[in-house]
């Protein structure tokens, strides 16, 4: 129990890590980007081609990958997702989903169905581990992933209460207009956190192929991860998503104890329960919550 | 040269002509106090100034250069702050941090966050308490002192007395006062008529989205503004 227990607040680490780009995306522009998913597989592969072709070993390509993806997350939302928020609150949502189709499609023309991972370039350290007192055993990958998340996640919050950029960006959160009142340029600190929440995503992906195994098609089973995660940890909280991430994954390892196909069940029931619980202390119930939601959206 | 020149400024909300062709000069070093009936388009004349919202037609030009699509941040990083109506704070931020983005634009100058809590000593203990849970007055010396941080040479206040008390608005003026004294240009909107013309050098009475009345403070009567406040006073003032 002790060794599941382990394991699945180390799994925890991987979904806090693919979901927090997504949280600070709505928390920051306000926008649910459903090409999440698919993004993180899109550096995954990025850092499979590198590996594979030009013999760069993935901690090595992230040096490329992550500034590419930034510079993917600022062009997005100049020319993309800036543009259909005028369109309403709506129009960002399906812009991201037909942006997922594209990716998902584009990437099986390249690489096809084969299922990849860039385990086999980063030698033993996919299968090796600790033991620990009590005889568990730690995947050193997975306590890499859990660090990376933690490290991630706080100098996030630093950036974002101790610097101007960061100040500027939560202010634009809050109050477009205002901000440029004040002097900052709304567009630039939009773009800015595009561009972060891309780094998280391509970081996230790196993980995701070396824990594990992808394709063309694996981006939704990882946006339906981060979304639950995200949702559990309380959407926009940074600290909440790492909660989020090991609650999810820990029903999701309870879940498989229960069962032998209850992993994903599990991660479903915790998500569903979450948000019951929170629709019914909110007080508003569901109608009311929806109220609020396309209130929001006028 | 006026340091705000404003030529025939036409601002629209959709349909609505709020501002329907102002002219007017604020010369450096200059308070010029706004006042008019609600919905005689002051806020939004202000707005426009700021970049808030861009103009129909006609001209806006400061210190020199035309602001012709220049959007808002861009503005403050030319010199012109402004004090939204209702404060608008990032109540979600503490009073520090409210203060230092009005740095932002990286203008220099003598405002620092010591400064404004030496100007509004009220704040001193609401350093890093959020923005949300300030008090009116507290609320309003925040607003002004995030304005002040960009060191404006223009600095338009909308409003700073509404929902205020009484003693809280003598504290915010005298506040305004060591501003006043010391160079600071300065655009005001005040519903409080008496206020407006005692601390300002020239006044403007808006009707309609048109300029009602202009003048000299000192030789304008109460009685001349009352009657352009609602339109009985057909413009006879000096043109300011």
């Amino acid at each position: 129990m002790m060794n599941q227990i382990v394991q699945g607040v180390l799994l925890g680490g991987y979904y806090a890590l693919i979901a927090c780009g997504l949280s600070f995306m709505f928390s920051v522009m306000r926008i649910i980007n459903l090409a999440h998913g698919s993004l993180a597989v899109l550096s995954a592969f990025a850092l499979w081609l590198l590996a594979s072709r030009f013999h760069i070993p993935p901690f090595l390509g992230l040096l490329v990958v992550l500034p590419l993806m930034a510079v993917i997350g600022w062009a997005l939302q100049r020319f993309l997702l800036e543009r259909s928020a005028r369109g309403g609150a709506l129009l960002p949502i399906l812009t991201t989903f037909g942006l997922a189709i594209v990716i998902d499609n584009v990437l099986f023309e390249q690489f096809g169905a084969d299922t990849r991972s860039l385990a086999p370039f980063i030698g033993s350290l996919s299968y090796d581990s600790w033991e620990w007192p009590g005889s568990i055993y730690v995947g050193k990958l997975a306590v890499i992933i859990f660090i990376a998340a933690v490290l991630l996640l706080g100098g996030l919050q630093l950036f974002l209460t101790r610097t101007g950029l960061g100040r500027s960006i939560r202010a634009t959160s809050e109050d477009p207009d205002t901000a440029g009142l004040v002097g900052v340029d709304a567009r630039r600190a939009n773009a800015v956190a595009a561009a972060i929440a891309m780094v998280t995503v391509g970081l996230a992906g790196a993980f995701l192929g070396m824990r594990a195994t992808f394709d063309p098609y694996a981006g939704a089973t990882q946006l339906l991860f981060a979304f639950e995660a995200a949702v559990i940890g309380g959407a926009g909280s940074l600290w909440g998503t790492l909660i989020g991430g090991i609650v999810l994954a820990l029903a999701q390892t309870l879940g498989a104890t229960v069962h032998p196909q209850g992993f994903l069940i599990g991660g479903h029931l915790a998500f569903l329960i979450v948000l019951f619980i929170r629709l019914y202390t909110s007080g508003l119930g569901l109608r009311g919550l929806l109220g609020l939601a396309s209130g929001k959206a006028s | 040269m006026s340091l705000l020149s404003i030529e025939d400024l036409v601002v629209r909300h959709g349909l609505l002509q709020a501002v329907r062709g102002v002219s007017f000069t604020v010369e450096r070093g200059e308070t010029l106090a706004l006042v008019g009936a609600n919905g005689a388009g002051k806020t939004t004349l202000l707005r426009a100034i700021a970049g808030a919202h861009q103009a129909a037609s006609g001209r806006v030009q400061f210190d020199g250069a035309d602001l012709s699509g220049v959007p808002s941040h861009e503005r403050v990083r030319k010199g012109i702050a402004l004090v939204p109506e209702g404060r608008r704070l990032f109540v979600q931020m503490t009073v520090e941090e409210n203060l230092l983005l009005g740095r932002t634009a990286g203008r220099p100058g003598d405002w620092s966050v010591e400064r404004v809590l030496e100007t509004f000593p009220n704040l001193k203990s609401r350093r890093h308490a959020k923005a949300g849970h300030l008090s009116g007055g507290e609320q309003q010396a925040t607003a002004i002192g995030r304005a002040l941080m960009s060191n404006p040479d223009l600095l338009l206040l909308d409003e700073v007395s509404l929902g205020l008390s009484p003693l809280v608005v003598d504290r915010v003026y005298a506040s305004l006062q060591g501003l006043i004294s010391s160079g600071t240009t300065i655009i005001l909107v005040e519903q409080d008529l008496n206020r407006a013309l005692s601390v300002s050098d020239k006044v403007i009475c808006m009707l309609e989205g048109r300029i009602a009345l202009a003048g000299e403070s000192k030789n304008v009567s109460r009685d001349e503004v009352t009657k352009a406040y609602f339109g009985l006073h057909r413009a006879g003032g000096v043109p300011a």
